[in-house]
């Protein structure tokens, strides 16, 4: 039997991957889609779920989100929890690039304030922000300040002049997993990360200037402080080369480690070693290291993405209002304390393309933010919308709080060039209103609308589900890619 | 990007990508291992950038210990990102020689190429790390076929 036919439909755009698929599943699978996605997504990505479902102390169950598809090993927009004293940790599910996030910043400057000077305004945004192949960032670390940077995140960047002190307030962990310890980053992921610092990087990362199109709930968007007309900032990048290479790292190592604790996988992919290993602790103690170098990178960007808009609007990044509406990681591994058969129990949650999404009340969340969930960001693809919802109550029962990431591929990147000429999409989008500039032809080509998925889809099953809801939706009008 | 570069004194194609959703991969030839490894280093540039304006000016040697010949691969191309992310190198020549040494292989490597130029080497894509995912080495009809998927 095709693993698609055992799918159970749970409610509208739930649907259950029974534990008895595979005999050595500890727990169901759950995959959050609609009907139409469900028919067009991999067998790979779902048998991917029933796998990790087999995982030594796996809670509730195998997640996959609105946006799963294939990854390597665990699937890309995929949730796994495991207990604290019983489960595995695996830098397989959370990906190579660790704390790949998104960042929204508010002006209070209009669409007609901004559109006469869009394409001056993406120049300098294009050279204040390093980005591409190899991107240098324009400041040279010392050789000690990398730890500064790997255990401190985006704390030291404010400190280091990089933004303003409340901007911490406003990030995921105000920007600093205390639980980093830069003993365990080898000198090589350093070495990549210091060049690194402050730049955005290659592939689908971006920087995009965009407007608040639509409004689908008034009183979080009031909370949020979000006002339709106006223009906001999207940063979508991550740890570089550092975290590339933290990840790399302990992939080698952990393949080493599983064996020698006798874990049995599914897939080699799955690496994985007990929570209380020293595999296990090493590699956490890394990844938060790297989830700290991405919050500082992207710290460091927003400083000068104010400074390029003071530089074409002459009025300082204050009167423009130019605060952190808020800071999503959606590649990292999490110690959290969730509600499982009724009771509280710590967990170590993985969400690899998974944004986390929590709800109202929750004590890791603003306190401005307290009533209505946190601020949850979805970035579409370069000239498509991009979504702010609100965590919910449904997330943190359903999926440890957590919804989807972003459109992911339907074509490669091949294809896309064959398909696409970067002038022609560089010429279209310009008739929609969409000024952009990359470091080169075929990196627009790649990163064509068309060769991603339908965001719009995606965000409307997260949305029926219940496992974050609406607030408002982006459109794009200047976009700087790597 | 090519697709089908051939060895200018056999017949053989150096290397070959092959469609992958998110990121790319490829089978790399040779007449024995060590080619086909000279070959995987050779494709990995050639997404990075357009390896035939690569000169090579700079030589780098290094040495690479691992304990099976898949695992040999993943630490040579590692090694390879890892140079160029931290010295600005694209290389475009490679002469490895690999051993058995006790349970281990070595791998030695002569390595050529340019400092990274933005007004001479073309810029695509940024390879983020080099994966496990079906990682391969076979051997049909005395040829070496080594597969490689790139996360980028």
């Amino acid at each position: 039997m095709e693993i698609k036919d055992t799918l159970k439909k749970v409610r509208e755009c739930v649907w259950e991957v029974p534990g008895g698929y595979n005999k050595s599943m500890r727990v169901p699978g759950r995959i959050y889609l609609n009907d139409a996605t469900i028919e067009s997504l991999e067998p790979g990505a779902i048998e991917q779920v029933a796998n990790v479902a087999c995982l030594p102390g796996i809670q509730k169950a195998s997640i996959g989100l609105p946006d799963i598809h294939f990854g390597y090993g665990f699937s890309i927009g995929g949730v796994a929890a495991f207990s604290t004293r019983t489960g595995v940790i695996s830098p397989g599910g959370v990906g190579f690039d660790i704390n790949c996030g998104v960042r929204m910043v508010k002006t209070n400057l209009t669409e007609d304030e901004v559109k006469p000077k869009i394409k001056e305004l993406i120049n300098t945004l294009f050279k204040n922000v390093p980005s591409g192949v190899g991107s240098k960032g324009k400041i040279r670390l010392e050789n000690n300040q990398i730890d500064d940077v790997l255990n401190n995140g985006a704390e030291w960047a404010v400190e280091n002049g990089y933004g303003w002190d409340e901007d911490l307030e406003y990030l995921e962990e105000n920007g600093k997993m205390n639980e980093a310890n830069s003993d365990k980053v080898s000198e090589k992921a350093k070495k990549r990360g210091i060049p690194q610092l402050g730049s955005l990087g290659s592939g689908n990362h971006f920087l995009e200037v965009q407007k608040i199109d639509e409004i689908f709930d008034d009183k979080a968007a009031e909370i949020f402080s979000v006002n339709p007309g106006e223009i906001a900032i999207l940063i979508h990048t991550g740890s570089r080369g550092c975290g590339h290479q933290v990840c790399s790292d302990y992939l080698r190592i952990m393949d080493k480690a599983y064996k020698n604790h006798n874990i049995n996988l599914p897939d080699r992919q799955l690496a994985c070693a007990p929570v209380d290993s020293k595999e296990g602790i090493n590699y956490f103690e890394a990844m938060s290291a790297a989830a700290n170098y991405a919050w500082a990178n992207r710290q460091m960007i927003v400083h000068w993405v104010r400074e390029s808009f003071e530089e074409i609007f002459n009025k300082s990044a204050e009167d423009m209002e130019m605060n952190i509406i808020y800071d999503v990681a959606h590649n990292i591994a999490k110690k959290e304390v969730h509600e499982i058969k009724g009771k509280p129990m710590e967990v170590f949650v993985h969400r690899k393309g998974a944004t986390r999404a929590f709800g109202p009340g929750h004590k890791d969340i603003p306190k401005k933010y307290q009533s209505v969930g946190q601020p949850v960001i979805i970035p579409g693809t370069m000239g498509t919308s991009s979504y702010l919802l609100h965590g919910t109550q449904t997330a943190m029962e359903e999926t440890f709080g957590s919804t989807a990431h972003g459109a992911g591929r339907k074509m490669s990147r091949s294809s896309a060039k064959k398909e696409f000429k970067g002038e022609e999409i560089q010429k279209y989008l310009a008739k929609m209103g969409i000024e952009i500039k990359a470091t080169s032809m075929p990196i627009i080509a790649e990163e064509a609308p068309d060769a991603y998925k339908d965001v719009d889809e995606i965000i409307k099953t997260a949305d029926t589900a219940g496992i974050s809801k609406l607030v408002a939706k982006m459109k794009p009008l200047g976009v700087a890619k790597g | 990007m090519k697709t089908n570069t051939k060895n200018s004194s056999q017949n053989m194609k150096k290397f070959k990508f092959f469609e992958v959703t998110a990121d790319i991969g490829y089978w790399a030839y040779g007449h024995t291992i060590e080619e086909s490894f000279e070959n995987a280093g050779l494709a990995m540039f050639e997404v990075m950038t357009n390896t035939k304006h690569v000169s090579p000016y700079i030589q780098k040697e290094i040495t690479i210990l691992s304990e099976d010949t898949v695992s040999l691969l993943y630490d040579w191309l590692s090694e390879l990102l890892f140079l160029h992310d931290t010295e600005f190198i694209f290389f475009s020549k490679f002469k490895i020689e690999i051993s058995k040494e006790n349970e281990n292989y070595k791998l030695t490597a002569k390595l050529l190429g340019e400092k990274i130029d933005y007004s001479k080497h073309e810029q695509l894509n940024e390879v983020k790390a080099v994966t496990f995912h079906l990682m391969e080495i076979q051997k049909h009809n005395n040829i070496y076929k080594s597969r490689v998927i790139l996360d980028l």
